[in-house]
């Protein structure tokens, strides 16, 4: 069992008998008899540190592709280089292990990073007004829908098929709960249908949801599609990669009321899903609205700059039942993680790594669509990750191991999600894949079509 | 006696300022000069097409974003001096009432780093994921048998999610049976998500009074529960520090009624390994792995907050969920499509679930790390865990019986505690002047970070002291020690805590000012 | 203000609020001990002209840094102004309540609702 606990049997007993009773038992007869549980929990009995380390080591192990292979998996999450100073800065104690910066005369540090935070996202997307962060991206896209209900107090809720599946089955399931009702618009050559989005959207719509570049890939023109929420006076919601802002024109510009996204492709890793973070952006008249947390520039008592967590009547702990949200996490570290990664790309790297993106994912495209049984499933413009179809095998046959035994080929099979494109697969591309990663992508793929 | 103050308050008049105040905040982007950069990106390697012809000039960005211009030394400079403005649990003691500020293994950072679990994609087959799930799987019987319930979702991301997640499966749950009850009962004492929470899951918010022991009042319960009742909300130990002894009355009462019971798993650390919430009687329950299991806290994220499901609840929660697929069911497959089924597989076929509450399978790094720290301690070690603390709390409320602070910071419950305990400084306020923020402000000085203040609201001028079992006796007494010596200095001037604190990086903050006129990115 | 004044001339409901009227008008605001307890007001969120306020309905909120209260209509009519300096200068209300911290003005819709509210010697003795 390990050592976290400092108290011997000495301190025990002393404590025992200024508290005034003999025994630990005594403190815990306020539970009543019939509900204590009177055995031993059935769990292993504690371990030593190295046993500890050697089972989690042999779990990490047991997961086949996390290493071995180039990984061309994207779908939300992307395996992008995440620099040293991050794990350096994140490891800090300081960083690492105090709660909610409650008190902001010890906490400037972590509220002055969710000042810079907010400011970096607001630059990224446009818009001049951000949150510290929330849970991940899919959740905050119930967020928005939240924010929008209560600005418009109309409770139809629209939604791109190019929006995350996540996004519009976590939609589907909070929409459940504030009374809205969900419909999705379809797609027309890897593109949001025009004529069916501006069908889908009547004088009920509170918010109109659109992701760039969209699930295939594909980058949308939201200005044009925007209009379509705006005359119907919903408001435009954007989903967000926020890894393609160094060159795709930002939501801000494009008409868009708000600007969410996940954020594991800025300095976090992939951890199987998560912990990252979601960041939100809106326009000032929706200030008073926005969820999550906040941090503002003041002065102390003696005129020094400072910062405080701002605008707290929004929240549970004031407003409670009428809180504009239940959130109370910032996902503090991820978006400090975040920070740390935009800072190190900086101006001109972030612009430059877009550009990489949107070059290497153009070579691949192109690589990919000369295999013979393969062809891209649209023709729309992409950035950092793209759709093929394959004409011959299932898709299923199509990145199984040869033997049946082996790891399957990282890429993102679109059956699931999409029953219409059973028979495609996304493939993402970061700075990490290189030409020579993608010629052992496209090798395999020979192979297997042939 | 230890020495407590920092530095003295003596002539504060003229304080005299810090090294450290003196250095004022400076931004990033006020560090920002034009050239300067960190990152050196790997060559394209494949042809230079300008960007106009991949996508079409409308959709491309004119400005860059606005982001700093710095190099790596100064980042790293600035990052570092930020966090010495920072107080954080490494450093001191952390007694906030209600959030568990214990100790953060650095195993689990560790473990939770390894590239076998970091760099892991989660859209990952589950058959190459074999690790993860196992993981996944083993951490929800290890909660279920926690909580005495068995079946476990992980994928809610913190406890506000969890509750959110409780609240749409008592929907679901109601309405698989042709229900629609529209009331959700909370006590006056619980913490602002449970609220909030049942708000956003349509649910209209009925508050059940606290009796004279701080527990639920059965009479007001008794006058509240109808058949429109959808589910009731506790904390047990609730949020007084206080175990409810009617626990098992006020289940059936509201089971009678057809109702649910929702337990908020925040003060679970008072009973691990001695008592269950399943056991008794509740149906849900979130389980905050950012308290009880040790991941850190981060400044504000990232948690979890699976949640742990009875029998009947179990149809409806989210998807996917993690299964270890039965042998037979394994050997049954058919080799020749797709290979042999993976031992651990991720269920999506849930017809009657809520459906999703986020992206993927959860925040599978939080995991890793209160797996590791549940394996760490064992059955043995979360029993002694929770008995510890409650011996520490019980400890500490006996320590500030005494003396000043039994005269003017008085218990707000006079009987054992749990793992926390509240106690008013209304007699302080009104004899010395002093407010319970003035005294936490104070604190600060002594190197103490003040527990929660001005919670539960249903006690004036609260402050709620959670000491949990990784505090050693000497941390205890040095907090009541500072208490004491604040208190006398307050009986001879209150006007030392009223302009507390002087030590750290600024001192009181305009907040009101920042609230009025809000400030909240770096100008353009 | 820093002491408690309630004046002669406003008549005021137990929530904390008072009018001013002036024929089939009146000018509605919250009390000195309504601002005192809820501390440096930091927001006002109040209707738009032409909305109907309903005597004993929440009709506006005022919050300070760490509290949101519901401001109560102590009589019935429709808002026919309201005060334009509060959105920049939410301090009027803590400053001056009975003055330029003013929050809207109503055209009663049954004057004689008057009847049932209190006098400033009345309301004071309530807060005892």
């Amino acid at each position: 069992m390990a050592g976290y606990t400092p108290t011997t049997p000495a301190d025990r007993a002393e404590m025992l008998e200024a508290i005034g009773v003999a025994s630990i038992d005594e403190l815990f007869e306020q539970i009543p008899e019939e509900v204590r549980l009177g055995r031993d929990l059935d769990l292993d009995r504690g371990r030593s540190e190295s046993e500890v380390y050697d089972r989690l080591a042999g779990l990490a192990e047991a997961n086949r592709l996390a290493e071995s292979a180039p990984n061309f998996l994207g779908a939300g999450m992307y395996d992008h280089y995440v620099p040293a100073i991050v794990d350096a800065i994140t490891q800090r104690s300081e960083f690492l292990t105090p709660y909610t910066p409650y008190q902001p005369e010890v906490s400037q540090g972590g509220l002055q990073v969710m000042f810079e935070f907010q400011t970096a996202m607001s630059e990224l997307t446009g818009l001049p007004i951000s949150n510290a962060g929330l849970y991940e991206g899919p959740s905050a896209a119930a967020s928005a829908a939240y924010l929008a209900i209560a600005a418009t107090g109309r409770s139809g809720l629209v939604a791109s098929r190019g929006v995350h599946p996540h996004s519009r089955e976590t939609l589907a399931t909070h929409a459940a709960g504030f009374g809205a009702r969900l419909t999705e618009v379809g797609l027309e050559d890897g593109l949001t249908d025009r004529r069916q989005l501006e069908q889908a959207i009547d004088e009920g719509t509170a918010a109109v949801f659109l992701q760039n570049p969209n699930f295939l890939g594909s980058v949308e023109d939201i200005a044009t599609l925007g209009e379509y929420a705006s005359a119907r006076g919903a408001l435009l919601v954007v989903a967000v990669d926020p890894m393609t802002l160094g060159v795709l024109r930002p939501p801000g510009e494009c008409g868009a009321d708000i600007a969410f996204g996940e954020g594991q492709p800025l300095g976090n890793r992939l951890d199987f899903g998560g912990p990252s973070f979601g960041f939100f952006c809106a326009r000032e008249e929706n200030m008073r609205r926005m969820p999550g947390r906040i941090a503002g520039e003041t002065t102390d008592l003696d005129g020094r700059r400072g910062f405080v967590l701002t605008l707290q009547t929004r929240e549970q702990h004031i407003r409670r039942e009428k809180a504009t949200s239940n959130i109370c996490t910032a996902q503090a570290l991820n978006a400090l993680a975040a920070l740390v990664h935009l800072c190190w790309l900086g101006r001109q790297g972030f612009v430059e790594l877009g550009e990489l993106l949107a070059r290497r994912t153009a070579f691949a495209r192109a690589r990919l669509s000369a295999i013979e049984g393969l062809e891209p499933l649209h023709d729309a413009p992409v950035v950092r990750e793209f759709a093929m179809r394959s004409s011959g095998r299932p898709v299923d046959r199509l990145l199984a191991a040869p033997d049946g035994a082996g790891p399957s080929l990282p890429v993102y099979p679109l059956g699931r999600d999409y029953p219409e494109f059973v028979d495609s697969f996304l493939v993402a591309i970061t700075e990490q894949r290189s030409p020579d990663d993608i010629e052992w992508l496209a090798t395999r793929l020979e192979r297997a079509a042939a | 006696m230890n020495r407590l103050a920092e530095s003295s308050p003596d002539g504060r008049e003229e304080t005299v300022e810090t090294p450290q105040q003196a250095d004022r905040a400076v931004t990033i982007f006020e560090k920002s000069v034009p050239g300067r950069r960190a990152c050196q990106l790997p060559a394209a390697g494949v042809d230079e097409v300008p960007l106009d012809e991949l996508i079409p000039a409308g959709l491309l960005r004119d400005e860059p974003a606005d982001l700093p211009e710095v190099s790596e030394p100064e980042i790293i400079r600035h990052y570092n001096r930020l966090s010495r403005r920072n107080f954080d649990l490494d450093t001191g003691f952390y007694p906030l009432g209600s959030c568990t500020m214990k100790y953060n293994p650095r195993l689990n950072e560790r473990v939770a780093a390894l590239p076998g679990h970091a760099r892991l994609h989660p859209a990952t087959e589950a058959a190459d994921a074999q690790g993860a799930l196992e993981l996944m799987y083993m951490l929800q019987q290890s909660l279920g048998e926690i909580c005495g319930l068995p079946h476990v979702s992980l994928q809610p991301s913190a406890g506000s999610q969890g509750e959110l997640a409780g609240l749409l499966l008592t929907r679901a749950y109601h309405a698989d049976r042709g229900r629609n009850p529209g009331k959700v009962l909370t006590p006056d004492t619980s913490h602002g998500t449970n609220p909030a929470s049942v708000s956003m899951a349509g649910y209209e918010v009925v508050k059940v009074a606290t009796d004279a022991q701080g527990g639920v009042d059965i009479g007001d319960l008794r006058a509240k529960v109808d058949r429109d009742v959808a589910c009731l909300m506790l904390t047990n130990p609730n949020t007084l520090g206080v175990f409810d002894r009617n626990i098992t009355e006020i289940a059936s009462l509201v089971h009678e009624a057809g109702g649910l019971l929702y337990y908020d798993g925040a003060n679970l650390n008072a009973i691990m390994g001695q008592c269950r919430p399943g056991d008794m009687g509740f149906d849900i329950v979130h389980v905050n792995l950012h308290k009880s299991f040790s991941q850190p806290h981060g400044g504000g994220g990232p948690g979890a907050g699976p949640i742990a499901v009875s029998d009947r609840v179990e149809p409806f929660i989210p998807r996917p969920q993690v299964v270890r697929v039965d042998d037979r069911e394994r050997d049954d497959s058919d080799p020749s499509e797709h290979g042999r089924k993976p031992v651990y597989d991720l269920d999506f076929d849930r017809p009657k679930s809520i459906g999703r509450l986020r992206g993927f399978q959860g925040n599978f790094g939080v995991f890793v790390r209160s797996y590791a720290y549940i394996l760490s301690l064992g059955s043995d070690g979360l029993a002694e865990a929770s008995r510890t603390a409650v011996l520490n709390a019980n400890y500490l409320m006996s320590r500030l019986a005494e003396g000043r602070s039994g005269r003017y910071l008085p218990v707000a419950f006079d009987r054992h505690c749990m793992h926390e305990f509240v106690l008013s400084g209304a007699p302080m306020k009104k004899d010395l002047g002093i407010k319970t923020l003035d005294l936490a402000k104070r604190l600060l000085d002594f190197g103490v970070h003040p527990p929660t203040v001005y919670f539960p609201l249903l006690v004036d001028e609260a402050l709620m002291i959670e000491p949990v079992e990784t505090e050693a006796k000497e941390q205890l007494d040095h907090f009541a020690d500072a208490i004491e010596v604040i208190l006398e200095e307050a009986e001879d001037d209150p006007a030392v805590a009223v302009g507390a604190p002087y030590t750290t990086p600024v001192r009181r903050l305009d907040e009101v000012g920042a609230t009025r006129r809000p400030v909240i990115r770096q100008p353009s | 203000m820093s002491e408690p004044s309630y004046p002669e001339d406003l008549k005021y409901h137990p929530e904390h609020d008072w009018a001013r009227i002036e024929g089939d008008e009146a000018t509605l605001g919250i009390t000195w001990y309504a601002q005192d307890s809820l501390g440096e007001v930091v927001f006002y969120e109040g209707p738009e002209i032409g909305a109907r306020l309903v005597k004993d309905e929440p009709y506006a909120e005022v919050e300070s840094v760490k509290a949101v209260s519901d401001v109560v209509a102590p009589m019935s009519g429709e808002v026919i102004a309201v005060n334009p300096d509060l959105s920049d200068a939410p301090e009027a209300v803590n400053t001056d309540p009975y003055g330029t911290g003013w929050l809207v003005r109503i055209r009663l819709s049954d004057p004689a609702e008057a009847d049932g509210l209190m006098d400033s010697a009345a309301y004071s003795a309530s807060l005892e």
